[in-house]
């Protein structure tokens, strides 16, 4: 086994990763990036819209205060303040720096930064580069971190954290070319591994998207938060069956598109929750004035991403939906073809390419997709600590910006703003250890066993089929809207699947082989689909990204956080714990106390 | 339903051969939906890279039948009815298992590239730049490093000798993109022409025929490229100091002297 000695050992290298990893290594400390596949392919290259910032180049009146509101309201308030604190402050200085590293997003008419309109946002917000940014974002940082002598291991899967009395000292894993295991043994270690979307069938994440940060760090003792707050975007892609979830940017209706179901009607005046009224256009005129006149109200179209989806989830469900199962997305009859192609060159091109649909002359169908995890690993809001020592945790796989729901474009300042405060702690960490942490061998041989578990059976279930049956019981059962007795029998079905997958048997040797890293994959999804559904059976109450249907409405007295930890004999538990308290003054930029729920009009409690 | 007959090579670096795979298909179907279905039904350890399945991230090239290709944005319905599919990796780069190369030799020039220094700010703090002056550079930014122009450059796709001295499109891509950023204030248009062989390139445009993302490399990169080496090989003061610190006249460096 290869042996490769650290101070700062970052996993992931999307911007969470990636970010982090250049923090550290300017800190003057050995730093090793890990990623799952080759570098600058991780799934910030997906990111569409933008990036959220009040730099306040297209609109002045807006600054971190109105982002911090914008944030908090959005996640309907269980996001930590602080973390929302940080987020909105720090995003701007993020943002330029990327300018200074050679990123080139579209301009304003005076040569500043512009900033495009997003759902829940109030003012134009979003630096981007058309509707690529995220391609823009990771390459910049890949270009950056080049030259910053980095230690990467390209297609590296992670497979166990090594921590011992609650300190962390490495992780172990195994190199996909050669399928040999790899130890490094780290001072501290940063998590920056993303999200579990695909433990959906419909999906807008990628293959790797499994939780295996997640799981390890359940494994090794942190604490998760809030998992079952999980984002299905509203707008993915329907067909043809090939490409369904796949993602459509937000920016579609930032830059002026509208729903509509089958009778051509903009529903989503139907559907403005009490939480937002006030904010929100309630005709259609007010509602296309907004996009040049802020002095207008939002309109009901960019509505936070929890409430569009369940809006069209609604129409679809009442026989309103369009051939293939959606809605109707159009921005064909609202601009013009060259604004179209200019602003959304990439949707054009995927929707020409794989659907035959020229967005410029008909409507996109769409439905809500599985997108993105609001919980995760419990952190520190400053330092993105987690519960164990010396391990850290930024970007989607870390719990708090973004409470019950997430705002488009929150996600690529999260990665950039806590990637470099969760790299600059680290480090410092890692400084004040004098010693590297010892590891405990046997620890070490026990995972090389379990790595090659797979490989060494030849009889048994297959990883593939496991997978799927997960993807279709996350689908049917722990979804948009979540029932009680269906998260029991999901519950059920994922330990039982979880048994199968201890008996996985795959065919071939070590190098290269997908059926060996989806018996491995499918055990930290099984780990994750098991937090999510049992956090979902406990929070009776809606909110945000989690709807029960048995409990339709929020409840202020469940205005607290759920916490996921493995007890003393290895069974998961579940916990309620209270919010931190938020300071008066930034209480005060919110408004409105109580939180909304689902459906339309439902905010309950006190 | 229908089905399809797809051949997929199977093999590593000591060899292998085209094995033939039938399985169902729906429609809309990719390329890179097939070779799934294979691996999902018929051969779980077929090995293929690939991440996005949206043309974003370019990690699935391979070709499909000689011509080089993301996976999964080459639509079934593109190939008549019964014409014969072949799914091949890339060919310029070595077979680590099946569909999946060794293409760490991108990686390698890429850290060969001076980087990004920019000029200092404005007297207000800020970073002026227009949309116009930003607009050709954004056209390289569109590159997702899937390195089909690397895989079609015949400069090293048949002389494995040259990877020592030719960067390959993707890296001229990348070396336009930074030379007219408008912040930039580095110097490369010498290491382009002394150590990454810009000379090789004899403007085939293979390279912008294969690009998924329409990128006009060879028209907007490479010979804007060539043309500010060549300005500067006939600038007098530029000549005069090459000859005074005894630097060759303007091919580069025998030794590595690629074969084309």
């Amino acid at each position: 086994m290869r042996r490769h000695e650290y101070d700062v050992v970052v996993i992931g290298a999307g911007g969470a990763g990636l970010r982090a990893a250049i923090e550290a290594s300017a800190m003057g400390v050995r730093t090793a990036l890990v990623c799952k596949s080759l570098l600058g392919k991780a799934h910030t290259v997906m990111a569409e819209g933008g990036i959220a910032a009040a730099l306040g180049n297209v609109w002045k009146e807006d600054n971190w205060k109105v982002h911090f509101r914008d944030t908090m309201r959005g996640g309907k308030l269980l996001n930590h303040w602080r973390m929302a604190q940080i987020h909105a402050q720090e995003a701007p200085a993020r943002v330029l720096e990327l300018e200074e590293w050679g990123a080139l997003f579209d301009r304003t008419k005076d040569g500043l930064i512009l900033q495009r309109d997003f759902g829940g946002h109030r003012y134009a917000r979003l630096a981007h580069v058309g509707d690529r940014t995220g391609l823009e974002m990771i390459k910049t940082l890949q270009h950056h971190a080049v030259h910053r002598g980095i230690d990467v291991f390209m297609e590296t899967t992670m497979f166990r954290l090594l921590a011992e009395d609650g300190r962390v000292s490495g992780a172990i894993g195994y190199e996909r070319q050669t399928g040999r295991p790899i130890l490094l043994h780290a001072k501290a270690v940063i998590l920056a591994t993303g999200g579990i979307g695909k433990a959906w069938t419909v999906t807008s994440n990628s293959w790797e998207y499994t939780g295996d940060g997640l799981a390890m760090a359940l494994e090794a003792g942190a604490d998760l938060l809030n998992m079952e707050m999980t984002q299905f975007h509203p707008t993915g892609m329907v067909w043809p069956l090939s490409v369904r979830g796949l993602l459509v940017t937000e920016g579609v209706r930032g830059d002026g598109g509208t729903l509509k179901n089958a009778e051509g009607e903009r529903f989503m005046f139907r559907y403005i929750p009490e939480f937002f009224r006030a904010e929100t256009a309630d005709t259609e005129e007010e509602a296309d004035a907004w996009y040049e006149d802020k002095t207008k109200r939002r309109t009901p179209d960019l509505l936070p991403r929890d409430e569009v989806a369940r809006a069209i989830n609604a129409e679809i469900k009442a026989g309103r939906g369009s051939p293939h199962g959606g809605v109707f997305l159009d921005i064909a009859t609202r601009r013009s073809a060259d604004y179209i192609r200019r602003r959304l060159p990439s949707m054009y091109h995927q929707f020409m390419q794989l659907a035959g649909v020229d967005i410029t002359r008909e409507p996109m169908e769409i439905a809500p997709t599985c997108h993105y995890l609001m919980g995760g690993v419990k952190v520190d809001p400053d330092s993105q600590q987690s519960t164990v020592a010396g391990l850290f945790a930024a970007g989607e796989v870390a719990a708090g910006l973004h409470g019950a729901n997430r705002l488009g474009g929150n996600s690529l300042s999260d990665l950039l703003v806590f990637g470099r405060r969760a790299g600059l702690y680290a480090a410092e960490y890692a400084k004040r250890l004098a010693r590297m942490p010892a590891l405990d061998e046997e620890r070490v041989r026990r995972a090389e066993r379990d790595l090659a578990a797979p490989l060494d059976r030849h009889e048994g279930e297959d990883p593939y089929a496991v997978q799927s049956e997960l993807q279709r019981t996350m689908q049917s059962l722990v979804g948009i809207i979540r029932t009680g007795s269906e998260l029991e029998e999901a519950i059920t079905k994922i330990d039982a699947l979880a048994e199968r997958a201890s008996r996985t048997a795959t065919r071939g040797g070590r190098a290269y082989n997908p059926s060996w890293h989806t018996a491995l994959d499918v055990r930290s999804q099984l780990t994750c689909a098991a937090s999510v559904a049992r956090s979902a059976l406990t929070r009776e109450e809606s909110r945000g990204g989690h709807t029960r249907e048995d409990f339709p409405k929020a409840d202020a007295a469940w205005g607290k956080r759920l916490v996921v930890t493995r007890g003393g004999d290895g069974r998961m538990e579940i916990s309620i714990e209270a919010r931190p308290e938020i300071p008066a003054e930034l209480q005060a930029l919110l408004g409105e106390e109580r939180p909304a729920g689902a459906p339309a009009a439902a905010a309950g409690g006190s | 339903m229908g089905s399809v007959t797809m051949r997929i090579f199977r093999g590593d670096a000591t060899g292998g051969e085209l094995v033939p795979y039938t399985v169902e298909t729906d429609p809309g179907m990719v390329v890179l939906d097939v070779v799934h279905r294979v691996q999902a039904t018929r051969q779980p350890d077929l090995a293929v890279r690939w991440n996005c399945k949206a043309g974003k991230c370019g990690s699935c090239g391979a070709e499909v039948n000689g011509r080089p290709r993301l996976m999964c944005m080459t639509r079934m319905d593109t190939f008549a009815p019964g014409e014969e599919i072949t799914v091949t990796p890339l060919k310029t780069f070595p077979v680590i298992r099946d569909l999946v190369t060794d293409v760490s030799f991108n990686y390698e020039v890429a850290k060969t590239i001076p980087a990004f220094r920019p000029k200092a700010p404005e007297a207000d703090g800020t970073r002026r730049m227009y949309q116009q002056d930003v607009d050709r550079v954004q056209e390289f930014h569109k590159c997702i490093e899937c390195f089909l122009c690397q895989d079609v450059c015949h400069v090293i796709r048949d002389h494995e000798e040259n990877k020592k001295a030719f960067a390959g499109p993707r890296y001229f891509v990348r070396i336009a993109a930074l030379e007219m950023h408008p912040l930039d204030t580095n110097d490369r248009i010498e290491l382009a022409r002394l150590k990454h062989g810009l000379g090789f390139c004899n403007i085939t445009k293979c390279c912008t025929e294969v690009c998924p993302e329409g990128i006009h490399i060879t028209d907007n990169a490479i010979i804007p490229l060539k043309e500010r080496a060549v300005t500067r090989m006939y600038d007098p003061i530029a000549w005069a100091l090459r000859r005074v610190r005894g630097e060759p006249a303007g091919t580069p460096p025998d030794p590595d002297r690629p074969a084309t």
